[in-house]
């Protein structure tokens, strides 16, 4: 393409030099547009995997229990579990040492304010966080997996503050919700 | 559609068969020093299903590089330069005039020929005969205003690259890819989960993203000519941010499988990833410099989200970006010498660019969510998401910020542009 843009310049500027005008044919050069996009296939479409049907014990579900409680907020911009979401985090801790064959996903999510990509960043540090502390009491890091859905899956959409705090959240989802 | 210096709306749907909703460009405001110049119809145009001409006209136009004279009312159009009344083409102030003409040949494809002149000096600048089929109608047309382009103000053109972007309407996601004037909008992956961060290889032939189809993020590179998707990264914990290396080979890509989020490279069909950011902070956002030498990126490792650059193999990085607590999404210019970035400011998002010799900083946009920017293959234009009405937009700024295009699709959520590369044909 550049080479042949090069001759046409030089081709056109000698035309252009010699100052008579162009006669039929003269100074065009002949071309065949390469369809110069590939083909486009078709559409791939995506399902994505659902929860593999495996039963959630009823102790995680009671809205009594405080293993029902998955949610974790946080301040803007911050990754740091505040104190009040302590006792959730101990009582996740705590059924998960007690069952070993107990597998949990941690998922950090962000508002959507800034840049997708550093959300994901930012809701990875805040599952991660959640994750060590776990870790710290006794689950062990193969019952685990913590990842980021930055601010791409909101479960609030309003431009307002109270909307963005309830996306500043991890999620701890047990194998079977997930 | 031949007003000057207004603000046009191109209602593409028409010209095109899909039955999905366009891209509809709206242009705002005009470059410096604009280059006046007539576009007559071509000659015998009316055999194909679009004008030449029209289409020729809108991707000057929407450059922002040129001004469209009024080219109507001519008879008859002349189809060699000894036909040219210039005369009258000075009077009007005429700097550059393209004639041309279309005629169907014995085989059942079309010859369109155009010629472009130097109107004050009255010679031949540039012409090219094209030989196509009735398909080619619109990918012609394009390289002929990329040839005019070049030849007029020394850049190349980008009016035959093509745009990846992703749709969101209602809970489904299409990464989609259009021309680069938004026309011809393909649908090359459909899920219900969301996809993010398309990046363009260098050849214009595979597209790498992020996808979250197995409900975290997984990097996928996509063929666009067999359709076949490969996981290229799917480690345990988020697989983020792909940016190509300038040779195609590898990727950059952003895991956190050894904890934190943290920059490997990996080949491009996933294999042997090799960490080369080592620290406790957030590093995201790789972004090759043309050269292939650097890598530029987002680091909160000095408190808070700031550019750094470092060797492509790791080691010390340098901060680039100081004012301001919030610049992240670092892009290089193909020429190496400017980065645009998003930066926070009094909690608006807003494109800046960076004059990497000079050290200038200069606001490109105002907007309030300003997000993903990508440059034209000729660094001309920077394509971005931003927000209007509370919906996602695309929206393109010129490198200078006087020309300005918003890009939008009806009753649908467009974000994360990704210009692709020239096609070497």
């Amino acid at each position: 393409m550049k080479n042949l843009l090069s001759f046409v310049a030089v081709a056109a500027l000698l035309a252009g030099c010699s100052g008579t005008p162009t006669l039929e044919k003269a100074g065009v050069e002949d071309r065949t547009p390469s369809t110069s996009v590939p083909t486009q296939p078709g559409i791939s479409t995506v399902t994505p995997v659902g929860p593999k049907g495996d039963q959630v014990p009823n102790e995680l579900k009671d809205p009594n229990n405080v293993l029902s409680k998955r949610s974790i907020f946080y301040d803007y911009d911050k990754y740091d579990v505040k104190d009040e979401y302590k006792p959730l985090v101990q009582a996740h801790a705590r059924y998960l040492a007690q069952h070993r064959d107990a597998k949990i996903l941690i998922q950090g999510n962000c508002d959507e304010r800034g840049s997708r990509e550093y959300n994901i960043a930012l809701g990875q540090k805040r599952a991660d966080g959640v994750k060590k502390i776990l870790q710290l009491m006794g689950v062990q890091e193969s019952q685990m997996e913590s990842v980021s859905l930055g601010e791409e899956k909101p479960r609030c959409t309003e431009n307002t503050e109270a909307c963005y705090s309830q996306n500043r959240r991890s999620d701890v989802l047990y194998r079977g919700e997930y | 559609m031949r007003s000057m210096f207004r603000s046009i709306l191109l209602l593409l749907a028409l010209v095109c068969s899909s039955a999905q909703a366009q891209l509809s460009i709206e242009i705002t405001g005009g470059g410096a020093n604009q280059i006046p110049i007539g576009v007559l119809r071509f000659a015998g145009e009316q055999v194909l299903s679009q004008n030449i001409s029209d289409i020729v006209e809108a991707d000057l136009q929407r450059s922002g590089r040129f001004r469209m004279l009024f080219a109507g009312n001519v008879e008859p159009l002349p189809t060699e330069m000894a036909q040219v009344n210039f005369t009258d083409w000075k009077s009007r102030s005429a700097d550059a005039l393209v004639i041309g003409s279309v005629v169907r040949l014995a085989d059942g494809r079309f010859e369109a020929r155009f010629r472009l002149f130097d109107v004050p000096k009255q010679t031949q600048i540039g012409g090219v005969a094209f030989t196509m089929n009735a398909q080619q109608v619109r990918t012609t047309a394009h390289r002929i205003a990329d040839l005019i382009y070049e030849k007029l103000t020394g850049d190349r053109g980008v009016f035959s690259t093509r745009i990846a972007y992703v749709v969101k309407q209602g809970s489904r996601f299409e990464l989609q890819i259009a021309d680069a004037d938004g026309v011809g909008a393909q649908t090359a992956l459909a899920s219900r989960e969301p996809i993010m961060s398309p990046a363009w290889s260098p050849d214009g032939t595979r597209l790498a993203y992020v996808s979250f189809e197995n409900k975290k993020p997984v990097v996928y590179v996509h063929s666009l000519v067999s359709g076949q998707r490969q996981a290229v990264a799917n480690f345990k914990g988020s697989n983020s941010a792909p940016a190509w290396s300038s040779d195609g080979k590898q990727l950059a890509v952003v895991l956190s499988k050894d904890g934190g989020s943290q920059i490997y490279l990996i080949g491009a069909d996933g294999s042997s990833p090799r960490r080369i950011t080592n620290s406790a902070s957030i590093d995201t956002e790789p972004f090759f410099s043309p050269d292939g030498q650097s890598i530029y990126f987002t680091s909160d490792r000095g408190g808070s989200p700031q550019i750094y650059r470092m060797g492509v193999g790791g080691g010390e990085a340098t901060r680039v970006t100081f004012d301001g607590s919030y610049n992240v999404s670092p892009r290089i210019s193909s020429d190496g010498k400017t980065l645009v970035y998003i930066a926070r400011e009094g909690g608006r998002f807003q494109l800046k660019s960076f004059d990497l010799a000079s050290r200038q900083t200069q606001a490109l946009t105002d907007g309030q969510h300003d997000e993903s920017p990508s440059f034209a293959p000729n660094g001309k234009m920077i394509l971005y998401a931003t927000q209007s009405n509370n919906r996602g937009s695309l929206a393109a700024v010129s490198i200078d910020a006087r020309v300005k295009q918003r890009l939008s699709v009806q009753a649908a959520d467009v974000r994360e542009p990704a210009w692709g590369p020239f096609f070497n044909n």
